[in-house]
């Protein structure tokens, strides 16, 4: 695979296949591991960051999944192709800075990404589509057993694994779930629902954009400790947890369309009728409508998208994929006209 | 590459922040990381854990008698971890081990592990830390209790610490207040 066939290809964790896939999105794992006897990466010198680079290259290419990946060296990257796969969640956004001895390596179908040289030495993240995070936790293991053989991780009996923050030593594990929730924000029961997970130990955020409020009622849902509890308990903790956050939606969703009926299938249809008539339209409006399209699929009140070009829909109306297409760089007035043309088009 | 701020010496800390999605890169070397610790603090939200470690005695000490551990493998010093939020290296875990029972219980509400552990144990060579010795109340110089206490702090020994700084200060309103009031 060459990177720029990346474009042509969907996401295996856009496809809408997987449990509960209306509404969960994607499951992630990430792991993070380092080498013992090196330096963590910011305190490291290049000839360790080097050394890093080369061993874990050979260890990757020796696995049986990785063998083929794509092996990127971020220093090589432009900053629109960086973007790009900070876009696809093939990396983190501190990894398309300070790029110098930063590379990741993407597997087949984007499964699987591997990010060398981040915050720790490695950072292993395997992502799929809807629920289903015991299925990527399998993957992971696989490949970090494998790799466990070439490398020798950093790793104390009293704390587990060593990394570079104390908040993730242990086992080095973040499971995140990415759910559109659109019935539990209309219906007000959201701010509830945050407050009741974090005080399960979980971290509720917005999905698009860093920190900032959930647009489009995309929320990710991952686990915040990573000490005293291993990593099948994480997992399925977790999984418990999502599957009734999981039928609260659906129950939210059922009571907008016995109850509020005319107004949920008015919101909807002026969504779609704005998306198909706009000329020029912002990233954040793009979502915000997109994301009541995306109900109205799961209500069955729209019926000329479904769910897997939907998710596909907000992956390319995203600045850098929307270059990449056009394959010219386009200032962010350019990309708000490009963006309703490429809708209009999708929506015919 | 030279450090950003003083310009003399070599780089060797590296830091990127990202604020709302800008990206600012700062390459400094240890002594000037040092120095802007306090205003980094507020970027690192595990700063502020680690900082509500080291308590009140702290001040206590004259600064030229606060001796900074530091991680025999890396050269981290404790300081710098507090500042950073970040481990220099895995030597850094035993250097430091005694002030990572309350920073874990802080963050993970426990201080031990569970789940996967690698096939063969790749335990580290634990890393000697020089003992203590009990201090003797009964010989209350104020001069000693300081230095005993600044000891005690290094090694986060932070119960003790309490202990000390309590002798401190019952000693010095001993000396201070009745005396002057006669
Ligand atoms: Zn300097
Ligand atoms: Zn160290």
């Amino acid at each position: 695979m060459k990177f720029n066939d990346l474009i042509n290809q969907t996401s295996e964790w856009l496809k809408g296949t997987g449990a509960e896939s209306d509404i969960v999105i994607s499951s992630r794992i990430r792991l993070a591991r380092n080498i013992n006897g090196l330096k963590f990466v910011d305190w490291s010198d290049p000839e360790t960051k080097e050394r890093v680079m080369k061993i874990s290259k050979q260890a990757i290419f020796s696995d049986n999944y990785m063998k083929d990946s794509l092996y990127v060296d971020m220093a090589s990257l432009s900053l629109l192709n960086s973007q790009f796969l900070i876009e696809r969640h093939l990396i983190s956004r501190e990894h398309a800075v300070n790029t110098k001895y930063k590379t990741v390596f993407i597997g087949n179908r984007e499964i699987v990404s591997i990010m060398v040289n981040e915050e720790d030495h490695l950072r292993l993240q395997v992502i799929q589509s809807g629920l289903v995070l015991n299925d990527a936790w399998k993957i992971m293991t696989s490949i970090e057993n494998s790799l466990e053989k070439k490398l020798k991780f950093a790793y104390s009996d009293e704390w587990g694994y060593l990394t570079a923050c104390p908040t993730n030593t242990g086992t080095g594990l973040r499971a995140s779930v990415m759910m559109h929730l659109p019935a539990i924000v209309i219906t007000s029961q959201i701010n509830n629902l945050i407050n009741d997970l974090s005080k399960l130990g979980l971290t509720v955020r917005g999905f698009f954009g860093e920190g900032t409020a959930a647009a489009g009622n995309f929320f990710q849902i991952s686990n915040q400790v990573t000490m005293g509890r291993g990593e099948e308990e994480i997992i399925d903790n977790l999984t418990r947890i999502i599957r009734q956050i999981v039928s609260q939606e659906r129950g939210s969703r059922r009571f907008l369309k016995v109850r509020k009926k005319d107004i949920i299938e008015d919101k909807i249809s002026r969504a779609c009728a704005t998306l198909e008539a706009a000329h020029i339209i912002t990233s954040s409006e793009t979502i915000d409508l997109l994301s009541l399209v995306r109900l109205g699929i799961g209500l069955g009140v729209v019926k000329k998208l479904d769910i897997h070009k939907l998710n596909e829909l907000l992956m390319l109306i995203q600045p850098a994929h929307l270059q990449k297409q056009a394959c010219v760089e386009l200032s962010s007035s350019e990309r708000d006209i490009k963006r309703a043309e490429l809708i209009r088009e999708k929506l015919k | 590459m030279l450090c950003e701020i003083c310009k003399k010496r070599e780089a060797t800390v590296h830091l990127t922040e990202v604020i709302n999605d800008e990206v600012s890169e700062l390459h400094i070397c240890e002594e000037c990381a040092e120095a802007k610790g306090a205003q980094m603090q507020q970027h690192f939200g595990i700063a502020d854990l680690l900082s509500g470690l080291v308590d009140l005695p702290h001040d206590m000490i004259p600064k030229k008698k606060r001796i900074n551990i530091k991680c025999p493998s890396c050269g981290m010093s404790y300081n710098n971890f507090k500042k950073m939020g970040r481990f220099g290296c895995a030597g850094c875990y035993e250097a430091f081990k005694r002030a990572l029972y309350p920073l874990f219980k802080k963050i993970h509400g426990v201080s031990y592990r569970a789940g996967k552990e690698p096939k063969k144990p790749s335990a580290l060579k634990p890393v000697i830390i020089k003992d203590v010795p009990k201090p003797d109340i009964n010989k209350d110089n104020l001069q000693e209790l300081k230095a005993r206490l600044a000891k005690v702090i290094e090694l986060e020994e932070f119960e003790e610490a309490a202990v000390l700084r309590d002798k401190i200060r019952a000693f010095e309103d001993k000396r201070n207040s009745p005396d002057k009031l006669r």
